[in-house]
C-alpha cells in the first residue's frame, strides 16, 4: 500500500528548527506512521473515526498542547504547527479532530472559562477521557456567524438554549459542546456555553454521505429547551470576537496541517514517477511535463513551510495578527489542494484508488479549503487588511 | 540497576541517500535518526528501570548534531546523558569508539551496558563487543530477552534458523540488543519539554585522546551499485542450448 514517506526538506528547513521542534515533529511522524497509516485507508472506506487512537494521542499530550498547566504540555506554537503537519500528513480528519479538541474546545475553556471550569474539564480533555465539540456554524449561517439564530434565555437559575448547529466536527462523540448563542436581551451579545451532551433536549445526528473527512465525525446538533446552570456560561466570553479568537487558533494549525497533506501527495507522486515506466522503458520522472509538476510542488511546499514558520514565530512572540494567519491558511490549503490534484495527474489512473493517499487528501482538502473561514473569506480579510475597505 | 545505553546517530533509513564529493561517506545534509537497534536497547533499559529501579544513562560519540539522539532518549525517560562531542568522533572505527566510551565512563559503576547489535550505517556490529573487552566484562550478542535474576541476568539470544539460546550471566556485563525485542515508546510532549532540564555531560576529544590509537581501517570508496542489464543469447540446437543454460545456472548464477 503506497510508499513509505521519505521526508521533505529541500532548503535545509530543518536547520531553522530547534532540537525540540524537530523532536516533536519526528516523534509525531513516527506515531502516525505506525498507528494511523496502516489503518487510514480502511477507516476512510468505512467512514470510521479511529477512536482507538484517542487515548494514545492523549497520553502523548497532543490535546491542548500549547496550553500551560491543567495536564497540558505547554509547547510553543511552532512545535504545535509541526505536530499538526504530521497529523495531517496522515489524514486531515485526524488533524481536524485534534484541532477541534485543542483549539476550539480546550482553548476557549482556557481563555474564557472560570477556574472551576478549567480544573474540571481541561485535565480530562487533555487525556482524551472526555471529548469536545464546537458549535458555532448553523444551517443558515456559515461565513457570517454573527447572524446566528441560536438563543440563550435567562431562566430561573440558569439558561435555556434553543437552536441548530451544523457541520460540527466530533459532534456525536463529544461529552461537552462549546455552544455559541445570542443572549435574549437587548444587547443580544454572543456568549459561549459549556453544554454536556447528555442534557435533555440536546441531540447530535451524524452527517452521512460525506466524500471528505471520512475518518472524522461530522454532525448536526439540535438544542431544544436545553436547560443549563448559570455556571455553564464561559464567564469572560463576549461578542463574536470570542469564537473568532478560537478560529484563529485553529486556522493557524490548519496552515501547517495542509503542508503535511501536500508533502504526502508530493512524496507519493515523486516515488511513483521514479518507478513508473512508460515510453522507451524510462521512468515518467524523466519527462519534462512530469518534472514541471514536481518542481512546482517542491517549490510551493517549501514556500508554504516558510510562511507557516514565520507566522508561528510571530505567534510565539505574541505578534501574529489574524490577517497573517488568514494568509497562511488561505495559501497553504490552496497550495496543498493543487499539489493533490497534480499528484493525482502524475499517478494516472492509479491515483484515483486508495492504494495511494492522494485522492483521499484531495477530497479532505476540499473541506479544509472551506472550513475555518473559506478561501474566499480569507481573501476578503486580506483585501480589507491591504485596502482598509471591508468588502464582505 | 544502573544501566548505560550506547546510542548512535545514523542517516535516516528511508531518506534518499546522498554521497559526498569524495565518494567516501554520506553527505552531511541528510536527515538523521537514532540507530534502530539502539532505540530498542534504550527501550529495554527503560523497562528494566521501571521494573527494578535504578538509573538509565545514555551516551553517544559524534558531532554537535548527534546530541539530538541523547535529547530524544532523555525525553523518553533516560535520567542523564554523556556526549563525546567532536566531529572527529564520527570518523573513529569501532575499536576507538569503544575506547572513547570506556574512557568517558571511567569511575561510573554501571551494572549493565546495552547497545544495539549493530549500526544501520557501518553495520560492523563491533562496538558493543569491543567495549566489553576493554572493560574486561563478559558480553552476549543478539539479545531478545533480559530477565534479572539474583546472580545476574537470564538472557535469550537469537541464533540462526529460528533457534534460540538461553544463558545466565553475572553482572556487570555488556549486551547487544536485537531490533524488535520490545515495543518502542514515543516521547510525550511533556517529556520532550522536561528533557532540557536533565543533566548532559560533555566530553571533549582531548579528554579521551590518550586512550585512542590510529584507525586501522579506512573507507576507500562508497558507491551506489550501478544497475547493469546484460542479455546473453544462447545459440545452438535445443539440446546444446539446454546444456549451456544448465552450466550457467550452476556455475555463473549458482542457483542450482
Amino acid at each position: 500500500m503506497g510508499f513509505k514517506f521519505q521526508g521533505f526538506d529541500f532548503i535545509q528547513f530543518d536547520s531553522l528548527l530547534s532540537e525540540d521542534e524537530r523532536l516533536i515533529r519526528d516523534q509525531t511522524r513516527g506515531f502516525i506512521e505506525q498507528n494511523l497509516i496502516p489503518i487510514i485507508e480502511q477507516c476512510n472506506r468505512e467512514g470510521r473515526f479511529p477512536r482507538e487512537l484517542v487515548r494514545p494521542m492523549g497520553e502523548l499530550g497532543f490535546y491542548g498542547a500549547t496550553l500551560d498547566g491543567y495536564g497540558c504540555s505547554g509547547i510553543s506554537n511552532v512545535e504545535y504547527g509541526l505536530l499538526t503537519q504530521e497529523l495531517e500528513r496522515g489524514d486531515s480528519g485526524i488533524r481536524s479532530f485534534v484541532s477541534v479538541q485543542s483549539a476550539l474546545v480546550m482553548y476557549p475553556i482556557y481563555a474564557f472559562g472560570s477556574e472551576k471550569q478549567k480544573e474540571f474539564w481541561l485535565p480530562k480533555l487533555a487525556t482524551g477521557e472526555k471529548l469536545g465539540c464546537f458549535g458555532l456554524t448553523e444551517p443558515d449561517f456559515g461565513s457570517n456567524p454573527g447572524g446566528m439564530r441560536t438563543r440563550a434565555r435567562r431562566d430561573r437559575d440558569g439558561y435555556l438554549l434553543n437552536g441548530e448547529k451544523m457541520w460540527i466536527t466530533s459532534g456525536s462523540v463529544a461529552d461537552v459542546a462549546v455552544i455559541w448563542a445570542k443572549l435574549e436581551d437587548e444587547e443580544a451579545e454572543i456568549r459561549g456555553f459549556l453544554v454536556e451532551t447528555d442534557r435533555p433536549g440536546f441531540s447530535a445526528t451524524d452527517i452521512h454521505g460525506k466524500w471528505s473527512l471520512r475518518a472524522s465525525v461530522t454532525s448536526g446538533l439540535s438544542l431544544q429547551d436545553v436547560r443549563i446552570p448559570a455556571e455553564s456560561i464561559l464567564p469572560t466570553s463576549g461578542g463574536l470576537k470570542s469564537p473568532l479568537m478560537c478560529l484563529s487558533q485553529a486556522r493557524y494549525g490548519i496552515s501547517w496541517g495542509a503542508i503535511g497533506a501536500a508533502m504526502s501527495c508530493y512524496d507519493a507522486a515523486l516515488q511513483y514517477a521514479q518507478q513508473r515506466k512508460q515510453f522507451r522503458n524510462q521512468p515518467i520522472a524523466s519527462h519534462q511535463l512530469v518534472q514541471e509538476k514536481l518542481a512546482w510542488m517542491l517549490t510551493e511546499i517549501t514556500k508554504g513551510q516558510l510562511l507557516a514558520l514565520q507566522v508561528g514565530r510571530l505567534k510565539d512572540r505574541g505578534k501574529a495578527q489574524f490577517q497573517h494567519i488568514s494568509m497562511a491558511k488561505r495559501n497553504n490549503v490552496w497550495m496543498a489542494l493543487e499539489c493533490a490534484r497534480m499528484a493525482r495527474d502524475i499517478l494516472g489512473a492509479t491515483g484515483i484508488t486508495d492504494d495511494y493517499p492522494v485522492m483521499r487528501h484531495m477530497m479532505n482538502l476540499e473541506s479544509v479549503k472551506t472550513y475555518e473561514g473559506t478561501h474566499d473569506i480569507h481573501t476578503l480579510i486580506l483585501g480589507q487588511s491591504a485596502t482598509g475597505i471591508s468588502a464582505f | 540497576m544502573k544501566i548505560l545505553v550506547c546510542i548512535k546517530q545514523v542517516p535516516q533509513k528511508d531518506a534518499p541517500l546522498k554521497l559526498n564529493e569524495a565518494g567516501t561517506w554520506i553527505r552531511e545534509d541528510v536527515s538523521y535518526e537514532v540507530n534502530e537497534p539502539d532505540a530498542y536497547a534504550l527501550e529495554e533499559a527503560l523497562r528494566q528501570k521501571e521494573k527494578h529501579g535504578g538509573e538509565v544513562v545514555v551516551i553517544t560519540a559524534g558531532p554537535t548534531r548527534s546530541q539530538q539522539v541523547l535529547r530524544e532518549a532523555l525525553a523518553k525517560g533516560a535520567d542523564r546523558a554523556i556526549h563525546l562531542e567532536d566531529d572527529r568522533f564520527g570518523a573513529l572505527e569501532s575499536t576507538n569508539t569503544a575506547r572513547a566510551i570506556a574512557a568517558a565512563i571511567e569511575g561510573e559503576k554501571f551494572d549493565l551496558v546495552v547497545t544495539g547489535l549493530q549500526s544501520d550505517d557501518y553495520g560492523a556490529a563491533q562496538t558493543g563487543v569491543l567495549l566489553a573487552e576493554i572493560l574486561g566484562w563478559p558480553h552476549a550478542t543478539i539479545i531478545i530477552g533480559i530477565e534479572k535474576t539474583d546472580s545476574g541476568v537470564h538472557l535469550k539470544r537469537e541464533l540462526e534458523a529460528g533457534h534460540y539460546q538461553f544463558i545466565d550471566m553475572p553482572l556487570p556485563a555488556v549486551l547487544t540488543i536485537q531490533s524488535g525485542i520490545n515495543k518502542l515508546r514515543y516521547a510525550t510532549l511533556i517529556g520532550i519539554k522536561q528533557a532540557k532540564m536533565k543533566p548532559m555531560r560533555k566530553v571533549s576529544y582531548g579528554e579521551v585522546e590518550a586512550k585512542l590509537s590510529k584507525n586501522l581501517q579506512r573507507i576507500e570508496r562508497l558507491y551506489v551499485p550501478v544497475k547493469q542489464k546484460k542479455t546473453e543469447m544462447l545459440e545452438g540446437t535445443p539440446p546444446e542450448v539446454a546444456k549451456k543454460l544448465v552450466e550457467h545456472l550452476r556455475n555463473t548464477v549458482r542457483v542450482i
